[in-house]
């Protein structure tokens, strides 16, 4: 890549930092210089956060449909997964994926939610109803 | 309180920490690519059965931690390195560390890391900054891929510092234990370790998935993806090989024309031309990897999905694989 072409195209950095790429310049040496951003990587990101929000919609139609618990859809919507949860909140996986049974979730004494709402960084009222208006 | 700290920024935070700790302690010469280069940095591997963002797990540079390992040891140079059972415990030591006028670099987790886009916040915890100091009860941070310090609240700093999952930092700190006195001639052996290194790296290791190797397995794969998952999944394993080839932290190229650099710079100490000729394999190798991620934006936008369009993805891999070949292979033949 020649120091002309570092590309300088807008992407989300913008506000927060330029990017260092090393290029060459016209005798071929090389040089570092900064980019704003290159349009192929915004769109990769892009992608990215499609495939985000469709899990976080799949999630929610479970959960509105009865079929997955409150703490399926905040992991997808912290972008978390059961290891994750663990890591975080003490609980091993297995007991994880069982809060995400809406029928064991009903059961869950307060003190186990607390530490979901904790870590999902809402109130218990959102963690037990999170699509009441 | 603060530390006489020079921030410089750099393209990927492991060598930007590496490398301003250590001039820091004295080692002027020190730059990113030499840094990339010494350490070996260079790499690729599609690492099996692990799925990161639900998409296959790529790298293009070698196991977090090794850079700084790596340089450090092949310089002769002492390291300090520490991970703690607990955050009071961490902060205790940052403390002592920066009362006694020392920088550290700490690995974090960049999912609260506060100064950072929310669209670049995923639960990623190798990264790599740098606690220089501590003004208005906020510590200060010379995070190398950002253009200017930023700082961290106490309660900041220690979420990113304990953030939990898959390589938790456990307040992971390091830094060179003295001043240095690098010589020239202890630089010329580094880059030549680093050299042979990472041409084993590359051409050596008896796995499939694995430098030369492992790029043509991807290529294999990318032929297999749109019978397999269809189009739209297809594309995402596109779009994050992309990700991890370009996005924060390469300097373009999936690290290749760092280390383009690096071979230049390694002429001004050793100055063999093959260095030169080599140099400008990896800026073509590093031009190939960018048209291959033209190719897949063109895919994952669903502008191309054509089984022919993914054979013409499979094929820059494929062409990059024998530039890279040859071009460590010339390497490999150097007389030093």
């Amino acid at each position: 890549m020649k120091k002309s072409e570092i590309p300088q195209d807008k992407s989300l950095l913008v506000g927060f930092t330029r990017e260092v790429d090393y290029a060459v310049d016209e005798s071929g040496r090389y040089t570092s210089g900064l980019s704003t951003g290159w349009e192929v990587k915004s769109s990769a990101l892009d992608i990215a956060w499609d495939d985000i929000h469709h899990r976080v919609n799949d999630a929610k139609e479970k959960v509105l449909r009865g079929e997955a618990s409150p703490v399926l859809f905040f992991m997808e919507l912290k972008l978390m997964d059961p290891g994750i949860l663990s890591a975080y909140t003490g609980f091993w996986q297995w007991q994880v994926k069982r809060h995400m049974k809406a029928s064991v979730f009903k059961k869950l004494p307060e003190k186990k939610l607390q530490k979901y709402a904790d870590l999902f960084e809402i109130k218990l009222e959102e963690l037990k109803n999170p699509f009441s208006k | 309180m603060q530390i006489k700290f020079e921030h410089i920024q750099s393209a990927h935070c492991e060598n930007g920490v590496t490398t301003n700790l250590l001039r820091y302690s004295g080692m002027a010469k020190i730059t990113e690519p030499l840094a990339f280069g010494i350490g070996s940095g260079l790499f690729y591997i599609q690492i099996p059965f692990l799925k990161v963002n639900n998409a296959p797990a790529f790298s293009y540079r070698i196991m977090p931690g090794l850079i700084f390992k790596r340089t450090c040891k092949s310089l002769g140079i002492a390291v300090e390195r520490k991970k703690f059972s607990s955050p009071e415990k961490a902060e205790a030591f940052l403390m002592q560390c920066l009362d006694a006028g020392q920088p550290v670099g700490c690995q974090v987790g960049v999912y609260y890391l506060t100064y950072f886009p929310k669209e670049y916040r995923f639960h990623f915890n190798a990264h790599n900054l740098i606690v220089y100091g501590k003004e208005n009860g906020n510590y200060l941070i010379s995070d190398p891929v950002m253009e200017t310090v930023t700082s961290l609240s106490p309660y900041e700093l220690q979420r990113v510092r304990f953030a939990k999952g898959a390589l938790a930092p456990r307040g992971q700190l390091y830094f060179p234990k003295e001043k240095t006195n690098v010589t020239d001639d202890d630089i010329r052996k580094a880059i030549v370790k680093g050299i042979k290194r990472n041409t084993r790296d590359m051409l050596h290791i008896p796995a499939g998935v694995v430098g030369i190797k492992g790029i043509r397995h991807t290529a294999k794969k990318i032929l297999k993806w749109r019978e397999k998952l269809g189009v739209k999944t297809a594309g995402s394993y596109l779009a994050q090989l992309v990700r991890m080839q370009e996005e924060i932290g390469t300097g373009g190229g999936g690290f290749r024309f760092i280390y383009a650099a690096f071979l230049q710079q390694a002429y001004g100490f050793i100055p063999k031309e093959e260095l030169l000729k080599v140099s400008e394999q990896f800026t073509k190798a590093g031009d190939v990897w960018r048209s291959s991620a033209v190719q897949a934006a063109g895919i994952f936008k669903g502008r191309i999905t054509s089984e022919n369009d993914f054979r013409q993805m499979s094929g820059y891999l494929l062409e990059v694989a024998e530039i890279e070949k040859e071009a460590f292979k010339s390497l490999e033949k150097i007389k030093w």
